[in-house]
C-alpha cells in the first residue's frame, strides 16, 4: 500500500510530538511508535477521523507486541508498540475509542497485559478455570492448558446494578430456548422500557488463537474457516490473504474470481435466512418460511457446484480448490434469474404488509453519531449512514476490476437493516454474474512457497457481516506463530447494547436479529 | 336425560378441542406453503406429555402444582355454560354468560399466580403482560355480550340464542358491531398473532407462553389443552351466537347429530379464517394491544348504541 494523502498529513501531524517508526513489511504501513504514547496516539487519530478497526497483542519471545488496526479513506495503518514482558502495561486506548473496549479486556485476559485507565476493567473472555496467574495466550501456556476437576460456576461476575422502586433485572441466557448460539443478556427495565442491557458473552469460547499455533497453512485455513460457521468463506479467504502476503504468494486470476463467487455466495444465503428470521421475530412466518425455501435451493446448488452446502473449506493458501466448469457456470446465471424473478415477489410481499412496516420502522434505531463511534461495520453500519465497504474503499481482487455499488441508508432502524441486505442481495447477484463471465481461463491454485520466519500479513476482507481483518505471523518451517481473526462482530455487538435502549423488552429479539452478530467469531 | 345430554355435549367439548386446533394449524401450514402435520397431532402431543415426568422447581410451592388441575377444571366448567350443539341444556340454564367469564378469569388468577409462583423472571413478565391484557379485554368482552343480552332480554347464553333463533335471519347493526368486537377480544384472550405467538420460541417476547415456561410434562398437558379448549369456547360463542341456525333445539338424535355436524363446520371455517388472518398480519408491538383492546371496546360501545338508538325503540 502506498502512503496516501491522510497518512503523510497525519505523519506531519504527529511530527515531534510521537516518533513513528516506519517499519518495512510488504503490502501493509506499519507503524511503530513508544508504548507511553499509545494513548496520545489514538486521541490524535480520532482528531483526524481515523476508525480504530481491531486491536489485539502476540508474544515474540521475551516481548510483547500490541497491535491496533486504523483506516481512513480505504487506507489501513497498522500501529505497533513493544513491551516488555517483565511489567507489560500501557495506557488505555480504549477511552477514546469505545469500540477498543472489549478487545483491550480480550487482550488483558489472554496475556495479562494491562491496559491503564481503561473504563471498564472487568474480565472478559477470562474463564474461572484459569488460575490468577497464567494466561492462555502467552507462549509457556499449555495447548491442553491445566484441567484440575471441575470449574466452580462463575456465578460473581460483576453485573451492573439497578436501584429502585420498580425496575427489575431479566437474565436472559445463555441457554435460550431457540436453536442459536449460546450469550447471555442482562437487562434493566422498568416496566417493559429496557433501561440498560449489558451482553456477557464467551460462552463459545473455543481457544481458536491457541490452537492455531503451530498449523500449517493448510491446517489453518481450515481452522479459519470455523472461527464463525456462517462466515466460513470470508474467514477462510481473509486468513489466506494475509499468510499468501506473508509467503509473497500470488493467486491466479482465475481463483480471485472463483473466491469472489464464493464469498458473493455466501453473502446471498445469509442475507436471505437473516430477512426471513427478523420477519419470523415479529410472528411474519409467511416470509421467513419463503426466505428459508430461496436459502434452502441456493444451498442445495451450492452442494451441485462446489460440493459443500456452506462452502466449508473451499479456499486454500493459493487459491481454491473447486473449479468451475462451464454447466456450472450456465446453472449459477439460470438460479440467478430465478432468484431475482421470486425475491422481487417476496420482498414486494413484505413491503406491502403494514403490520410489519409497524414494527420494523423506528424499532432499534442506531444513531449515525453511535455507528461511527463503536465502528459499527456491514448492513449494521451501512443502515445508521456509515458508508463503507472494503470491496469499493480498498478493493483486492477480484473486486478491483468490478465496480460496487455500496447500499447505503441512514434511518438506522430495523426496517433500514433490512433495506440494506436486501440492496446487497442484490448487487451480490450482479457480481456473480460479472465474475463469471469474467471467468479467464488458467490454473484454480499456484504452488506455495515456504515464507521467511517472522515474515506477517494482514489479510481484509469484506464478509457477508462487513469487514473482517485477520493477522498472521509465521514462525520458521512454515509453521504458524500467531493468528487473530477479527470478525465484525465484535464492534456490532457492542452497538446493540446502545440500540435496545429505549426500546421495550418485547422488542429486544427482532432488534438482536436484525444485528444478527457471531457469538463464535466475537469468542474465538 | 337432559344431563347426560348436557355431559356428553362437554365431554364432545373436551374431546373436540384438540381437534380444532390441529385443524389450525394445519390451515397455517397450508398457507406458508408447507407440508402440515396431521391435524391429530395435538392429541399425540398431549398424550405424549402425560408419559413424560413433570419437572417441578425446588422453589416452587403447591400453587404451582395444583394450578393446572384447577386452570383445567375452571375451563371444563366454562365450557359446560357455552351450548355446543344444543340450547335448552339444564347446565346452560343454570349459569349464565358473566359466569362464564368468571370462569376464564378464575384460570387467569391461578395461571398468572403460577407465573410468579416459581420466581423467574419470564413467569413474572409474562403474568404482568398477561394482567395488563385482561384487564383490557374483559370490559369489551363484556360490552360486546351485554349488546347481546340486551336483544334478547337475558345474559342467559341458551336462551339467548333461542331468542335469535326464533327472529329469524335479521340484520342488526348491533350485532355486526358487537361481532366484531368479541373476534376481537376473543383474538386476544387466546394468544393469537398478532397478540400474541402461540409458536414463538422468544422467552421475550411471550405472553400466555412465559407464564407456562417452567411447566412439564402433565401438567404442561393440562395447561395446554385448557388452551386448546378455550380457543375452541370462543370459536363456539361467535358461530353460535351470531349464526346460530344448526343447532339442536329438540334432543333427537338426528338433531343433535346435525347440531354436532353444524357446529363442526362453522368452527372448521372460522379456524380458516384466523389462520388466513394470522398469516396475513405480524404480531403488533407489545404497547399496540392497549389500542386494539381500546378498539374492540369502542365497537362494543357502539354495538349497544346502536341497539339503544335503532333497535330497542321499535
Amino acid at each position: 500500500m502506498s502512503t496516501s494523502k491522510w497518512t503523510a498529513d497525519f505523519l506531519s501531524r504527529l511530527g515531534t510530538e510521537i516518533t513513528v517508526a516506519q517499519i518495512d513489511v510488504p503490502s501493509i504501513t506499519l507503524w511503530q511508535i513508544e508504548s507511553h504514547a499509545w494513548q496520545r496516539f489514538a486521541e490524535l487519530a480520532v482528531q483526524q477521523n481515523l476508525r480504530w478497526a481491531a486491536g489485539w497483542a502476540e508474544q515474540v519471545q521475551s516481548l510483547f507486541l500490541i497491535n491496533a488496526c486504523f483506516e481512513k479513506q480505504g487506507e489501513y495503518v497498522l500501529l505497533r508498540t513493544l513491551l516488555d514482558d517483565s511489567n507489560p502495561e500501557l495506557p488505555s486506548q480504549a477511552t477514546v475509542y469505545p469500540a477498543a473496549n472489549r478487545s483491550e479486556r480480550h487482550t488483558q485476559d489472554m496475556f495479562g497485559i494491562k491496559f491503564i485507565g481503561h473504563p471498564d476493567n472487568r474480565r472478559w473472555t477470562r474463564h474461572q478455570a484459569w488460575t490468577e496467574n497464567s494466561y492462555p495466550l502467552r507462549k509457556d501456556f499449555p495447548v491442553k492448558g491445566t484441567p484440575v476437576g471441575i470449574t466452580a460456576p462463575d456465578i460473581h461476575y460483576p453485573f451492573i446494578k439497578s436501584h429502585g422502586a420498580g425496575t427489575y433485572e431479566i437474565p436472559v441466557g445463555p441457554v435460550h430456548a431457540g436453536i442459536i448460539e449460546p450469550g447471555h443478556f442482562r437487562f434493566q427495565a422498568v416496566g417493559e422500557l429496557i433501561l440498560n442491557l449489558e451482553e456477557r458473552l464467551g460462552y463459545v469460547h473455543k481457544g481458536i488463537e491457541k490452537i492455531a499455533e503451530g498449523r500449517t497453512p493448510e491446517s489453518l485455513a481450515r481452522l479459519a474457516g470455523r472461527v464463525s460457521g456462517d462466515t466460513t468463506v470470508g474467514h477462510c479467504w481473509a486468513a489466506c490473504m494475509a499468510m499468501e502476503q506473508a509467503a509473497g504468494v500470488e493467486i491466479p486470476p482465475r481463483a480471485a474470481l472463483i473466491r469472489g463467487i464464493l464469498a458473493e455466495r455466501e453473502r446471498v444465503a445469509n442475507h436471505m435466512g437473516d430477512i426471513g428470521a427478523i420477519c419470523n421475530d415479529v410472528a411474519f412466518v409467511f416470509a421467513q418460511m419463503q426466505f428459508t425455501r430461496l436459502r434452502e435451493l441456493w444451498l442445495r446448488t451450492n452442494a451441485t457446484v462446489f460440493g459443500h452446502r456452506l462452502l466449508m473449506d473451499q479456499i486454500v493458501p493459493g487459491g481454491v480448490v473447486c473449479d468451475l466448469s462451464d454447466a456450472s457456470c450456465s446453472l449459477i446465471k439460470k438460479e440467478i434469474a430465478e432468484l431475482r424473478t421470486e425475491l422481487a415477489e417476496v420482498i414486494l410481499a413484505l413491503d406491502l404488509n403494514t403490520s410489519l412496516e409497524d414494527r420494523l420502522y423506528t424499532a432499534g434505531f442506531l444513531s449515525e453519531q453511535t455507528a461511527a463511534a463503536f465502528g459499527t461495520l456491514g448492513y449494521v453500519g451501512r443502515a445508521s449512514g456509515q458508508d463503507f465497504d472494503v470491496r469499493r474503499d480498498a478493493p483486492y481482487a477480484p473486486y478491483d476490476r468490478v465496480m460496487v455499488k455500496v447500499a447505503l441508508e441512514n434511518q438506522g432502524d430495523i426496517a433500514s437493516r433490512v433495506w440494506v441486505r436486501y440492496k446487497e442481495i442484490r448487487t451480490a447477484l450482479r457480481l456473480i454474474g460479472e465474475f463469471i463471465d469474467r471467468l479467464v481461463d488458467g490454473d484454480i491454485r499456484t504452488e506455495w512457497q515456504m515464507p521467511a520466519a517472522g515474515s506477517e500479513g494482514l489479510g481484509i476482507v469484506e464478509g457477508w457481516r462487513g469487514e473482517i481483518i485477520s493477522h498472521i505471523r509465521f514462525d520458521a518451517d512454515n509453521k504458524i506463530a500467531r493468528f487473530y481473526p477479527r470478525d465484525p462482530s465484535q464492534l456490532n455487538w457492542a452497538a446493540l447494547e446502545k440500540l435496545v435502549l429505549n426500546n421495550i423488552v418485547p422488542d429486544f429479539p427482532v432488534c438482536n436479529k436484525s444485528l444478527n452478530g457471531s457469538y463464535s467469531g466475537n469468542d474465538l | 336425560m337432559n344431563w347426560l345430554i348436557a355431559v356428553l355435549q362437554t365431554t364432545l367439548f373436551v374431546a373436540l378441542a384438540p381437534l380444532l386446533a390441529g385443524w389450525v394449524k394445519c390451515c397455517k401450514c397450508r398457507l406458508q406453503n408447507r407440508k402440515a402435520p396431521s391435524i391429530f397431532q395435538p392429541y399425540r402431543d398431549l398424550l405424549k406429555l402425560t408419559y413424560k415426568q413433570p419437572v417441578v422447581s425446588e422453589q416452587a410451592s403447591w400453587v404451582f402444582i395444583k394450578a393446572p388441575y384447577i386452570i383445567f377444571s375452571a375451563t371444563v366448567l366454562a365450557a359446560t355454560v357455552v351450548p355446543l350443539i344444543a340450547v335448552d341444556l339444564p347446565t346452560s340454564a343454570s349459569a349464565d354468560v358473566i359466569v362464564m367469564v368468571g370462569f376464564f378469569a378464575f384460570a387467569r388468577f391461578f395461571l398468572a399466580l403460577a407465573g410468579l409462583d416459581i420466581g423467574t423472571a419470564f413467569g413474572g413478565m409474562g403474568s404482568s403482560r398477561e394482567m395488563t391484557i385482561s384487564s383490557l379485554a374483559e370490559p369489551a368482552m363484556l360490552m360486546a355480550i351485554f349488546t347481546l343480552t340486551m336483544t334478547a332480554s337475558t345474559t342467559n347464553l341458551s336462551f339467548a340464542i333461542s331468542h335469535v333463533l326464533n327472529e329469524g335471519l335479521v340484520l342488526r347493526p348491533s350485532f355486526v358491531f358487537a361481532l366484531a368486537a368479541l373476534v376481537l377480544v376473543a383474538i386476544a384472550e387466546t394468544g393469537r398473532i398478532p397478540v400474541d405467538n402461540p409458536a414463538t420460541h422468544l422467552e421475550l417476547t411471550m405472553i400466555h407462553e412465559a407464564m407456562i415456561l417452567e411447566y412439564s410434562g402433565r401438567h404442561l398437558a393440562l395447561i395446554e389443552w385448557a388452551s386448546q379448549l378455550k380457543l375452541m369456547l370462543y370459536g363456539v360463542l361467535i358461530a353460535n351466537i351470531f349464526l346460530p341456525w344448526g343447532i339442536a333445539e329438540s334432543f333427537g338424535v338426528q338433531a343433535l347429530g346435525y347440531g354436532l355436524l353444524a357446529i363442526m363446520g362453522k368452527l372448521a371455517v372460522l379456524a380458516v379464517f384466523l389462520a388466513i388472518a394470522e398469516t396475513l398480519v405480524a404480531k403488533m408491538r407489545l404497547f399496540r394491544v392497549q389500542e386494539y383492546l381500546s378498539f374492540a371496546y369502542l365497537l362494543g360501545l357502539l354495538g349497544m348504541l346502536s341497539h339503544i338508538i335503532l333497535e330497542a325503540a321499535r
